[in-house]
């Protein structure tokens, strides 16, 4: 796949016109059958911006994205272009402002090729929950080669049609794992930045303590051209850090000039299958090409996460969801008073899913049991933080895999706890605040992408990336 | 029945609306009266992925108000969402402090059968306005506005240490003088800035507390009185007549002038606080207190107390001036140059200028502009040029027509006459034939004085200085 350097040498040569690019992955996308994405912009649609990105390549005075055509999850809210978090309650809503962080990569010259199909209301780690039907993943099981396979969640769409290669990359949402565990199940890139580094201003809130943007992409330098573009402060967003942003490129392929640590928590690896193991043990075998120290490192916290995510999460998005009533805007169902009207229309409006944690985020900030789960949660989140530091003590980075399993048949896990415990790896690192970024490690037995999770300390995405990037020019010497 | 038998217990919640330009957590302007759905921002409608940013005026309001009503200003407080559904609450939550509020434990003393009576307060916390639903326009449908969405409210809630609607009535009008004196809310109690919610139970003296019941939502000091005495029999009646009080939340029917209780739908909620993940915790740092303390200036009671020491002026004359900021700044000005007697300017300000201005509907400030011809005037009644009753006609011209008081004087001749020579012949052509009259004086009747000195000032048309004439009089009378 050509990377975002690649493309924009290309047009900065004149080898393609911006209009030839944009053509050329519009037509991919149209004629994918992965239903990647909920909604499709083309050249008509794009002309004006096409046309001022070519005069600027003409000029020599391209931007940093210039005619590069992206997918966005459908979660993000864009100006004039249905916004849907492939929800039926919002299936013809159609913005009147653009997210703060589509604002940045319009403002950098990228074209927006759609909207990426995702889980309803991020809600999801198989892209099974969306209105619009389930996302194919691109890979195939070569021992099954009938059987469609999920592309994760609940950025499957992103995933998929980056994977796909009919977008060059996508901006995805991470909440406990929605950019990562797909990048995984993809074979691609996914970056989930320090929470704050990129402004919620306009993004469909899912869990407001937990949500953030980023990138998925094919190589991670295309992840730190677009970290460029999204990381940024924003007084709109209380929770976005006024923190001086680094250039995220500058330190891609370089070897660090410091001895680095990197941690690997025995207790993550306890209980999961051979494929995954093989991939922190062949990680760990580049590391130390990379001279590398790796050590042993256990967390305290982590048989706790998954359920701390799963109070905290739901608790979020049961308020935060309340705004879809069906009154100003969106699906409304039928009904005789203001009573009926709410519940028809988000019965009718929400899926099963949205309605189950909706539910349980009910619940647990009920009267009653506030104190038995949602703040016992909060207290168990602030020790999973703490846990976090002190490892940092001792360590740099932190390596995980990604996932406890390679991709897996539409329509195989129907019991919502085995759904969630794919996000089992990525949870604390969310619960925590922490940036993170899934890379393609290698294959599993049935040729499926694996991923390995590197797990930086706050706001260091920069030596992040750099990691990640020394990392895959290994993966890829060894393919 | 005997009402001597029972003790009234009330508490107090005022919602204060507070004076800023722009609302809570959105930079819609915050004002009264404008069209239906105006001033409303996307934050305040609740749109997707909008966030609340927290104006930072309105701390400003809070940490003054802490200062006047004596209250303890806590360094860290929390905005937590009360989740609940209404057509008229756009997110579906309304931000509110919960468990952390800006102010805690302050205290105001009222009069109270003219002893100072301490009312303790329990907390005050910032909360956002619900929008306004209107059912009466039509049969079939409610109408919506959103304006007043998202409004920034103080809640003041008392301790339930009132015993007499008297006593109520006290409170709310010092707590609204003092609220308006430090310029925290308008005071305008017809457009509802300020509200109140009545908390009223009975008991035989020495008795637990009772069972209360609340009326909500009241702003006029009328009907709260009326609700209070209403309720407060009502009560009576049920527990004199072997009955028990049901907790309830009731509205005051302003037509009847009866309470009676909400829908039980209405008002059973569990509200499910929990702090809002869009906004971080408020930090008060004590340099922030101190600036916002040297903004406050004179509180209504220090001003009183002023008043009667340095003015010498009469309570009651005191209390009325003290009672409206404008008022007493009116007067202060008035004073300010010092060639007027306070007791003067104040007699005249409460007497002739209140009666101007309440009869033709007027406010104080629209008279503001002619403050130095009243100055202008009050000094020629106080040098002794022109008669009171000459005075009285002038004001009217100044405050109806802008003349100029000194021109007016001289064109028409209105200067007072003092002069002795001038005054004694009009005292000697007064007495021609008034021998009775003269002789029931000089056997002890003082009313025959007023009498000449009325006939005196008559020969005059007004201008005779009352005083010379009355020296004369009595000089000439004795003889």
């Amino acid at each position: 796949m050509p990377t975002i350097k690649e493309l924009k040498s290309q047009l900065s040569s004149k080898n393609i016109s911006v209009r030839e690019l944009y053509d050329d992955y519009y037509d991919k996308a149209k004629n994918s059958k992965l239903n990647s994405f909920n909604h499709l912009l083309g050249p008509e649609y794009n002309k004006e911006n096409i046309k001022n990105s070519q005069l600027r390549y003409d000029e020599g005075k391209d931007l940093s994205l210039d005619g590069i055509p992206l997918g966005i999850k459908d979660l993000f809210c864009t100006k004039g272009i249905p916004t849907t978090a492939s929800s039926k309650i919002l299936e013809k809503f159609i913005p009147e402002y653009e997210s703060y962080v589509t604002q940045n990569l319009l403002n950098d010259g990228s074209l927006f090729l759609g909207k990426n199909n995702c889980d309803e209301f991020a809600m999801g780690s198989s892209n099974e929950t969306s209105f619009f039907g389930p996302v194919i993943n691109p890979w195939k099981n070569k021992n099954s080669l009938d059987s469609q396979l999920v592309p994760g969640g609940s950025s499957g769409g992103s995933a998929s049609a980056v994977a796909e290669g009919i977008c060059v990359a996508s901006i995805g949402t991470d909440t406990g794992g929605s950019i990562r565990q797909p990048a995984s199940l993809c074979g691609v890139v996914g970056l989930k930045p320090t929470f704050g580094s990129c402004s919620r201003w306009g993004v469909v809130a899912f869990a407001s303590s937990l949500d953030q943007a980023g990138p998925i992409t094919n190589s991670v330098e295309d992840a730190a051209y677009l970290l460029n573009s999204i990381s940024a402060h924003d007084l709109n967003d209380s929770t976005c850090s006024n923190h001086k942003r680094d250039n995220f490129l500058e330190s891609i392929g370089k070897s660090f000039d410091r001895p680095i640590t990197i941690g690997i928590p025995s207790d993550y690896l306890k209980d999961i299958n051979s494929d995954t193991v093989e991939q922190i043990e062949n990680t760990k075998k580049h590391l130390a090409k990379l001279n590398i120290n790796v050590i042993d490192v256990e967390f305290t916290t982590t048989d706790f996460a998954l359920s701390t995510y799963y109070i905290i999460a739901p608790a979020e998005a049961s308020s935060n969801l309340a705004r879809y009533d069906g009154i100003r805007y969106g699906f409304r169902g039928d009904g005789n008073s203001l009573e009926e009207i709410y519940v028809n229309s988000r019965s009718e409006g929400f899926g099963e899913e949205v309605i189950r944690r909706i539910l349980i985020g009910t619940y647990v900030l009920s009267a009653g049991y506030y104190d038995a789960y949602y703040r016992k949660a909060q207290k168990v989140r602030r020790l999973i933080k703490n846990d976090f530091q002190r490892i940092y003590n001792d360590v740099d980075f932190i390596l995980t895999p990604t996932t406890p399993n390679e991709a897996f048949k539409i329509g195989e896990k129907l019991d919502p706890i085995s759904m969630y415990m794919n996000d089992i790896f990525t949870v604390p690192t969310s619960l925590a605040g922490l940036p993170a970024i899934s890379i393609p490690s290698g294959l599993s037995k049935n040729g499926l992408p694996l991923g390995v999770q590197l797990i930086g300390n706050y706001f260091q995405e920069k030596s992040l990336l750099q990691l990640a990037s020394l990392l895959e020019k290994e993966f890829c010497f060894n393919e | 029945m005997n009402s001597d038998d029972w003790e009234i217990v009330i508490g107090l919640e005022v919602h204060a609306q507070l004076k800023t330009k722009s609302k809570l957590f959105s930079s819609s302007p915050n004002q009264f009266g404008s069209d239906p759905n105006s001033n409303v921002s996307f934050i305040d409608a609740g749109m997707p992925g909008m966030l609340p940013v927290m104006n930072s005026g309105c701390i400003e309001k809070a940490i003054k108000t802490g200062f006047a009503l004596n209250f303890q200003i806590n360094p860290y407080s929390v905005f937590e969402r009360k989740n609940y559904f209404y057509a008229d609450l756009p997110q579906g939550y309304q931000i509110s402090q919960f468990e952390f509020p800006i102010l805690t434990e302050g205290f105001i003393e009222i009069e109270s059968e003219n002893k100072l009576k301490k009312i303790r307060l329990e907390r005050a916390h910032l909360e956002q306005d619900a929008g306004k639903s209107i059912h009466d326009i039509d049969p079939k449908y409610s109408f919506i506005d959103l304006n007043r969405v998202g409004t920034p409210l103080l809640e003041i809630v008392s301790y339930p240490d009132f015993n007499s609607a008297d006593e109520v009535i006290s409170y709310l009008t010092s707590l609204r003088q003092t609220l308006m004196y430090i310029d925290v809310c308008d005071g305008n109690m017809q457009e509802g800035s300020l509200r109140v919610d009545v908390n009223l139970s009975i008991k035989k003296p020495n008795a637990e507390l009772g069972t209360r019941c609340e009326i909500k939502n009241m702003n006029s000091f009328k009907f709260i009185r009326q609700a209070i005495e209403y309720e407060s029999k009502r009560q009576m009646k049920v527990l004199e007549s072997g009955g028990k009080i049901d907790q309830n939340t009731l509205l005051f029917d302003t037509t009847t002038g009866e309470t009676r209780p909400m829908r039980s739908k209405e008002f059973t909620h569990d509200y499910r606080y929990f702090p809002d993940p869009d906004l971080l915790p408020v930090h008060v740092s004590k340099d922030q207190i101190e600036k916002v303390k040297s903004t406050i200036g004179e509180l209504p009671q220090q001003k009183l107390a002023r008043y009667l020491s340095e003015f010498k002026l009469e309570k009651d004359v005191a209390k009325i001036i003290i009672s409206e900021k404008s008022y007493a700044e009116f007067f202060e000005n008035l004073i300010s140059a010092k060639l007027i007697k306070p007791k003067l300017a104040a007699a005249w300000l409460i007497g002739d200028i209140f009666s101007f201005i309440k009869d033709k509907n007027l406010q104080i400030i629209d008279i503001v502009d002619k403050s130095s011809k009243i100055i202008q005037l009050l000094e020629m009644i106080e040098r002794g040029t022109i008669s009171s009753k000459v005075a009285k006609d002038i004001l009217i011209e100044i405050l109806q027509n802008n003349i100029e008081p000194g021109l007016l004087v001289k064109e028409l001749g209105l200067e007072q006459v003092s002069d002795n020579n001038e005054l004694g012949k009009i005292v000697e052509e007064a007495l021609v034939g008034e021998e009775d009259n003269i002789e029931k004086f000089q056997s002890g009747s003082d009313r025959v004085l007023g009498y000449f000195v009325g006939k005196c000032l008559k020969a005059t048309k007004g201008k005779g200085n009352p005083k010379v004439i009355n020296d004369l009089l009595l000089k000439k009378l004795s003889k």
